[in-house]
Order: C-alpha cells, then structure tokens, then sequence
C-alpha cells in the first residue's frame, strides 16, 4: 500500500510556542485516518501545513508524491480540502462558487457544469444552485464546501472538522458521503473532535497532543493498547464459584455485578478459552459473555491527559 | 497540462479576476465612488483655478480617475478574504500567491480602464479632442498595471481588517495626486515639488495623458511611457514578492 502523505518531522512555530513540534506518520492510500487532539494540539496548523496553505518551519511533508514546499501546485492539483470554516464565496451562487473552484482546478468548462451539476446534486443543492450562499443555512454551507473540494475529483480529501455545529441530517449525509467516497478510492485524512464519528470511520487514528504525536493506530488496537488488564463480562445459566473463575487461566479476578460476573484478564484471549472450557467442563451454559474494551473516548482521554510534572 | 505552467496559472489568474470582478467590482457604491470622486475633486479645482484650461483639468482628471479606480478596491481584497476565510481557500488551491496577486491586479486593470474611458467621453463631450489616440492607449494600459500594482502593494501589511488598509491606503493615495502635477502644472511647481513628482508614476501619466489632448508636455513621451513601465515591473515584482511573504500570516 502506497503512502499518500508522508509527514517527517514536521513542525511549526509561533513566536515562542511550538505549536507542531517535529510529528512524523504516514497515510496509507485508500484509507480514512482520523487526527485526533483536544483544542490547540496542533491539529488545524498541521493540516494547513499538510495542505500548503502555511509553510513548515522545518521537516518535510510529501503529499502524493510532491512535496508540499517545492512543488506545491502539483500536489495541491490532486487533493480536495474542506477547512475548519465555512469558506464558500457568500456573494457568489453555489453554482458560480463550483465553477470557479473548477477553473482553479483547471477543468475544461463543460466538465466542471456536468461535475457541478452532479454534486450539487449528490449534496442535495441542486435546486438551489442560483441562490446566493449568503442565504444558505450552515449545514446547506458545508454540503457545498463539500462539493466545492470534490470538483477535480481529488484522490486524496483533507476534512477539518467537517461535521462540527451541524444538523443530524447534514452530519448523516456529510459522514455517508464520506464512506462512499472511500469505497471508491479516495483517500480521507480527517481531523475531528468526535470520537464516535472516528471510530466508526477511520482505519487508523493519529492522536496529537501539545504539538507532538502521542499514538497512531487502528481505533480498536488503540482502545485495548492503553488497558494492559481486560475485562470480561460473563453469565451463567446457574451458580458458579467465584473461586473457582478467579482459579482459571489468564483470569486475575472476578467480581459479582448483578446476575453477571466481572472478570479481569491480563490476556483476554486466553480468559476467553478458559471460561468455554470451565462452561463446558461444569454444564453452565454462557448466557452472556461481552469483552469491555474502553472506549476511543477512553483512549483519547487517556492519551492526550497532561502529564503532572 | 502543467498546472504549475505559466499558460495554466495564467488561466487560474483569470478565473480570479472574473470572481474579483463579481463580488468587489459590480457593486453600486464602488462604481459611484469610482466615478463621483475623480469628479468631485476636479470640479473643486475647476472652480477654484479659473485660469488654467479646460483641456489641462481634464488630463488631470484622467489621471485622478485611473489613479483612484485602480487602487480603489483591491488593497483591501486581501483583508477582506482573510477575513472571510476565502483566502484560505483559494491558499489551499493549486494556483500560486503570484496568480492569486495577478488574477486581483487584472480585475482593478479592467475596473480602471472602464471608468478611465467614461472620464475621456466626458472630456470629448465638453469638445477636447484627441491629438495622440496611441499614446494614450499606451499611457492608459500602462498606467492602470502601475496602480494596479501600488493597489496591491498597499495590501501587503497582513492585517485582516480593511479599514486599517484603506487608512493606509489613503495616507498615500492623496498626497501622491497634489505632487504629480494634476492640480498644478509641474512647469509652476517650486523645486523641491519637481523633484518629488519625478518620484510619482502618476507625474508620467499625467503628463502623458497632456500630451495626448494638447500636444505639450514636461518630460519625453518615450522618458514618460519608458519610467511608467519601469514603475510597473519595480511594484509588480515587489508587491507578488512581498504577498508571498506575508500570505501565511493572514490565515
């Protein structure tokens, strides 16, 4: 799998604060890579880096096999952006506001009208494409931002925040959009807030905090990766000891919680086994049995807490 | 297709002073102003300086008329998208921070030139006519890529507010017409105003534009069209230069 980003080292400072301090990571080709932090990480000043809107003070950053620094036309060519803010030309209709990103673009006129039409239509806008964007609502705004970076048919989507303030309707569409576009071969590089859009989402997730890159990987990987102890829900059809749970394999404990049984595990794999052979062995039929991973959420928290000196 | 190639870029230039031309240009109170003003300040001087000609207050208020329309928006176009966050968009575009220069240096060209030809109508109307009709098509095309530039080389401190631009902007603007021998002849001015004017391009735009209605002039035609195009490769170069630098702090 090629990489179409590749970030090395990258960073950028403002004044005496570093706000990007030398973060290093791939994107994979094909894939939805989540970049996750809390507010003033660094998230947006590394996108707008990514995305050559400003330079890097050092490190480099190849996007599609350009960097971002000498050839920035050429990469730029290939990839489609959504900002952080609503950026559309509110004085301009949303047609007038496709056809000049087409132009920007450089597509011929009739591409960028058949382009502009199907997206408009895609985004449901179509029957308002001679309406002046000044008159749109926010979601209305962000569907045409959308469509506005999808003009050239980019093979790589920068989305910064894509969803935040709207509607459920927009944020559905926005997010279905998104999956459809994936399974058609772009690649998506998406900062966010919401680790629920996230983890739905994305293949992998990079968290940043205070400038520097604290962990990339897959959301679950990520989510079992902080808790080095698991923990096992599990029920029976009748009585059990709990002696003799916390006595199998791999299991560290068991608490009683209601008509379950808690179990901590330091290899959740092998605990698993362990309680189908002691359900098998004893004629105590599992009821239930749920692996508690924590949350993205959890992981996030987790990772991007600051450290006490 | 080379996106990053002159021809490409050049496109993309264009696309942008289309946008420039839609939102900041065909806009009522930009063209009264564009007009009104010019007029105004030469109606001033018109009843005020009795004695010189009609033909002499008319090339001067071609010169105003160019010289205001072309720098009237565009110094503050780049403030004003910074804060819109349009700019960041067109930042995030395949076209470079010299099309993007360009492209607004085109649109205030064109605004220039279309109001600088209703001036010269006015002029003809009131029985001037024209002695060196090249020569002023030179001067005019010349002159407005000048202003055009001054424009945008007074949107280069990167400041998102316009006023703070347009009151910049202005500081300049004014002065610069009191010395460049549009209200007084630069034959009557006292040496240190010469020598001033000779760092005006407006000074050879005038002059120029005296010479096509009159046929008198103060410096050259070839000095005059030759210092003209001098300015305007010095402020093109600096002011694409200068945007380049201050482009990232905008956004």
């Amino acid at each position: 799998m090629t990489d179409v980003i590749h970030a090395s080292n990258l960073t950028k400072v403002f004044g005496r604060s570093t706000a990007v301090d030398h973060i290093s990571f791939e994107v994979h080709g094909g894939e939805i890579f989540g970049f996750l932090g809390p507010n003033g990480a660094g998230k947006t000043t590394t996108t707008r880096m990514l995305t050559g809107v400003i330079p890097t003070d050092a490190g480099t950053a190849t996007v599609l096999g350009h960097d971002i620094r000498s050839e920035p036309v050429q990469a730029k060519q290939g990839f489609g952006v959504v900002p952080e803010t609503s950026n559309a030309y509110t004085d301009l209709t949303a047609w007038q506001n496709l056809m000049l990103m087409g132009e920007l673009y450089g597509l011929e006129r009739a591409r960028a009208g058949r382009r502009s039409t199907d997206l408009l239509g895609m985004v449901g806008l179509l029957e308002r494409k001679d309406q002046k964007v000044q008159a749109y609502s926010k979601g209305m705004k962000q569907r045409l931002i959308l469509a506005m970076a999808l003009i050239h048919e980019p093979k790589l989507l920068f989305l910064d925040e894509p969803t935040g303030g709207l509607d459920v309707q927009s944020t559905q569409m926005i997010l279905s959009l998104l999956r459809e576009l994936n399974r058609a071969g772009t690649t998506i590089f998406l900062t966010t807030h919401n680790m629920d859009e996230a983890n739905r989402l994305c293949h992998r997730v990079g968290i940043i905090r205070a400038g520097k890159m604290v962990a990339i990987d897959a959301p679950e990987k990520l989510k079992t990766a902080i808790d080095r102890v698991h923990q096992i829900e599990v029920s029976f059809d009748r009585e059990v000891s709990g002696n003799a749970l916390s006595a199998l394999a791999s299991v560290t404990g068991a608490n009683p919680v209601g008509d379950k049984w808690r179990i901590t595990a330091d290899n959740q794999d092998a605990a698993i086994r362990s309680l189908v052979a002691f359900s098998q062995k004893n004629g105590a039929a599992i009821v239930t049995l749920n692996t508690l991973a924590p949350s993205l959420d959890d992981a996030f928290l987790r990772l991007t807490r600051e450290e006490k000196p | 297709m080379n996106p990053a190639g002159f021809p490409e870029q050049g496109r993309r230039a264009w696309a942008i002073a289309k946008k420039d031309i839609l939102i900041y240009y065909f806009k009522g109170p930009v063209l009264i102003f564009g007009i009104f003003m010019p007029v105004f300040l030469f109606l001033a001087f018109f009843m005020g300086s009795r004695q010189l000609p009609l033909s002499f207050l008319i090339s001067g208020l071609v010169g105003m008329t160019l010289f205001f329309t072309a720098t009237a928006v565009s110094p503050a176009i780049f403030p004003w998208e910074g804060s819109a966050k349009t700019l960041e968009r067109l930042a995030s575009c395949p076209v470079t921070v010299e099309a993007i220069v360009f492209g607004d240096m085109i649109a205030s060209l064109l605004f220039g030139i279309g109001i600088t030809v209703v001036t010269i109508i006015i002029g003809l109307a009131l029985g001037l006519s024209i002695l060196h009709g090249i020569t002023l098509a030179a001067a005019i095309f010349l002159a407005a890529c000048c202003f055009s530039a001054i424009g945008m080389l007074l949107a280069v401190p990167p400041t998102n507010v316009p006023s703070n631009i347009m009151m910049l902007s202005s500081l300049i603007k004014f002065p610069l017409v009191f010395i460049s021998g549009i209200f007084i002849p630069l034959e009557q001015m006292p040496a240190w105003g010469t020598v001033l004017a000779v760092f005006s391009p407006l000074t050879y735009f005038t002059d120029l534009v005296r010479y096509s209605f009159t046929d008198a002039y103060y410096f050259p035609v070839l000095f005059d069209l030759g210092a003209l195009a001098v300015f305007t490769l010095v402020f093109t170069v600096g002011t694409m230069y200068l945007h380049k630098r201050t482009m990232p702090k905008r956004m």
